[in-house]
């Protein structure tokens, strides 16, 4: 490998690791603070690229769309916050499991009866459409590069939101005692919610932006929920910056074990899995 | 006492039943019986849609005969296989034992079909594949019971490795899933190829369904082969083919696959597929009048625009014709049945074809180019390919 085919392959590792940061980074959220193992966090993926293949199709611009969709994906994940997993906090595990797993498949049903079994395309911006040459034989799509711009900056302002504003200080507090918080006067269901609605809006948003780079395809959502697992619990359980670190690790690894180890290519990421797990059974950086 | 003049009612049906049944002759009986057909094949999942044109072709040549093959009802049993293997033996089951079956049709997955292929075996029932391109199907699981009116997956693959020799590459690089499918594309490509005198330098491959592309294009980019053979269906096609364009490739590299790439995915794509060359056993733009009935006929009965998937439909029907002309419609005698199927040469829409000892089509694998949202016959890439049936031993 010459030094250019590895720059450029280390620049594909950065890339897929932040896109995979923004698939996780709501599941992490969910899952640390709130508490609940969403198996569904995949279909909501899902449901940001369909938004933007069926919003795109309306308005004819993708950045129209993905404006128009936060909103839409953050009154979703409130809603249903409201209507079902409200219920789940005080339940175990197994019908958390119960719940998410049938969303997963009433939401695959409803994909199928509204938008059909194909596959579609969602066309990129035209002023991202360009290619960069990077060697000559390869270019570099802008878009992939400004998804990883985008990506960036939402790991920085997720970080802030939650480390440096009031909000994020209620639900931290409400992540460690559930009632305290509330003896204190804050309204912790209503704040629930709208962590659970970030969490929604976050994987819809990769969605969204992915749409371009993935087509958009029956049972997209399952593809990515494994992988955000796996990034959540190498990162630590509810740790943003854990998160980035890990989606960047198997951003590497998958990268790296295709091209270093075709064989295997299946396997490397689980393996950095097993090694980090044993030096760091919580996930490289505790909840915090 | 009501129940009484009810029963004995019953008993006097009963004898004039008996009696009537006696006098009418054996044969004249059983011409009365419909033939059952059992199709197997997926209504929901990724693949519905190949299953409701697999569906509709078949339905179509049976209606083109006028309701009946043979002068024989044709009595249609369904099961949704939803593309799962783990629950194909259960399935074909139901068709098989419960619903006694003369003949089991499908599927589209070739792992669902290995499972039908066994049971099919084992309740000697005769099976016809109407698509799953499974090698091993027509090769160390051939039986006397089973015919596919589609083809095996080294058919085209083999035909696009001679074609893309014949176009002048000398180089090539192969990227697959890992899996059954690609795994068998690739042989028949690399086979091909070396034949010719060219050269597989790398076969890649990444894990099933992942589609993270850019790594392999950042190698295909560093080691410039004249060409790249890729096995992807669906999602995965499209969105390599967007991938393959955006990184400037398209220009330089020259892409061929088996026809799935671009089958149903053109839309998709949004113009990046315009042009891509791929090798299959049916085309667009075929013209003869023997596909533009087909082609008419489809359109007017269901609205859209038949597929390869439709005509694989439609001819395991007329394999079925073919076989039940040979016994008079009856299907209980299947050794003739079986005979015949592999003995007639059907008149299908992609043009003529006949069938292997081991019951897989020796056709033209046609050579087409992407224009628009149709794959349009650019040539012949393979004439009269008969696929090797290693280890068959009928």
């Amino acid at each position: 490998m010459d030094l250019t085919t590895f720059l450029i392959q280390v620049l594909n590792s950065l890339q897929y690791g932040l896109l995979l940061f923004l698939v996780a980074s709501g599941l992490t959220l969910v899952f640390g603070i709130m508490g609940i193992i969403n198996l569904a966090h995949g279909s909501f993926y899902m449901i940001g690229a369909y938004m933007a293949f069926v919003l795109t199709s309306m308005t004819g611009n993708l950045i129209a769309s993905i404006l128009l969709g936060i909103p839409l994906a953050f009154a979703f994940g409130f809603i249903l916050e409201k209507l079902l997993f409200v219920h789940l906090y005080k339940r175990d595990h197994l019908e958390q499991v119960l719940l998410t797993y049938g969303l997963i498949l009433i939401f695959e049903e409803l994909r199928s009866l509204a938008v059909g079994d194909d596959v579609h395309g969602v066309a990129i911006p035209a002023i991202f459409s360009a290619s960069i040459p990077l060697s000559e034989t390869m270019n570099y799509p802008l878009y992939r590069l400004v998804v990883s711009g985008v990506c960036l900056v939402l790991a920085v302002g997720l970080y802030f939101l939650i480390q440096r504003t009031r909000l994020g200080m209620m639900i931290r507090a409400g992540s460690h005692d559930r009632d305290m918080v509330q003896a204190l006067g804050i309204n912790i269901n209503h704040l629930y919610a709208i962590v659970f609605a970030i969490g929604v809006t976050m994987a819809a948003l990769a969605g969204m932006l992915a749409a371009p780079l993935s087509s958009v395809y029956p049972g997209m959502g399952g593809s990515v929920l494994i992988i955000s697992f796996v990034i959540v619990v190498i990162g630590g359980i509810g740790s943003v910056w854990g998160a980035l670190v890990a989606a960047l690790i198997i951003g590497f690894a998958d990268t790296f074990g295709k091209v270093l180890v075709p064989e295997f290519a299946g396997l490397t990421v689980y393996l950095v899995m097993a090694a980090v797990l044993l030096w760091r059974p919580e996930g490289i950086l505790k909840k915090g | 006492m009501k129940q009484q003049v009810a029963g004995r009612r019953g008993v006097m049906r009963a004898i004039v039943g008996l009696v009537a049944g006696a006098m009418i002759p054996l044969g004249a009986a059983q011409a009365a019986d419909p033939v059952k057909v059992g199709l197997m094949l997926p209504a929901t999942g990724t693949f519905a849609a190949l299953g409701t044109a697999i569906t509709n072709g078949f339905k179509q040549y049976v209606d083109e005969q006028g309701g009946t093959l043979a002068g024989r009802e044709i009595q249609f049993f369904t099961v949704d296989d939803e593309s799962d293997p783990s629950k194909a033996t259960e399935n074909a089951n139901r068709l098989v034992v419960r619903d006694r079956v003369d003949v089991l049709v499908g599927t589209v997955h070739s792992g669902v079909a290995l499972a039908m292929a066994r049971v099919a075996r084992q309740r000697d029932t005769t099976f016809i594949v109407p698509n799953a391109g499974a090698d091993d199907l027509t090769r160390g699981f051939c039986a006397p019971n089973m015919v596919r009116s589609s083809f095996s997956n080294w058919q085209p693959a083999y035909a696009m490795g001679k074609a893309a020799a014949e176009r002048g590459a000398k180089t090539a690089v192969t990227l697959t899933w890992n899996y059954a499918a690609g795994q068998e594309a690739v042989a028949g490509f690399k086979e091909a190829f070396a034949e010719a005198g060219g050269e597989v330098v790398r076969e890649m491959a990444l894990p099933f369904p992942n589609v993270e592309f850019q790594p392999f294009l950042t190698e295909i980019a560093s080691l410039r082969p004249d060409a790249v053979y890729v096995f992807f269906a669906g999602g995965g096609a499209t969105r390599f083919v967007n991938d393959y364009v955006a990184a400037g490739l398209k220009e330089r590299i020259a892409l061929y696959s088996s026809g799935f790439l671009t089958d149903g995915t053109l839309e998709a794509m949004g113009g990046n597929g315009e042009g891509l060359i791929t090798a299959l056993h049916y085309a667009e733009g075929l013209d003869t009048p023997r596909d533009n009935a087909f082609r008419e006929g489809y359109v007017s009965r269901y609205g859209i625009v038949p597929d390869v998937y439709a005509v694989q439909g439609y001819d395991a029907a007329q394999l079925l014709h073919a076989g039940l002309e040979a016994v008079g419609g009856d299907a209980s005698k299947k050794a003739e049945l079986r005979a015949a199927m592999r003995a007639a040469t059907i008149d299908s829409p992609r043009g003529n074809f006949t069938l292997s000892a081991a019951g897989n089509p020796i056709q033209d694998i046609y050579l087409r180019e992407a224009r628009g949202t149709e794959n349009i016959v650019i040539g012949i890439a393979a004439e009269a390919l008969a696929d090797p049936a290693t280890g068959c031993n009928l």
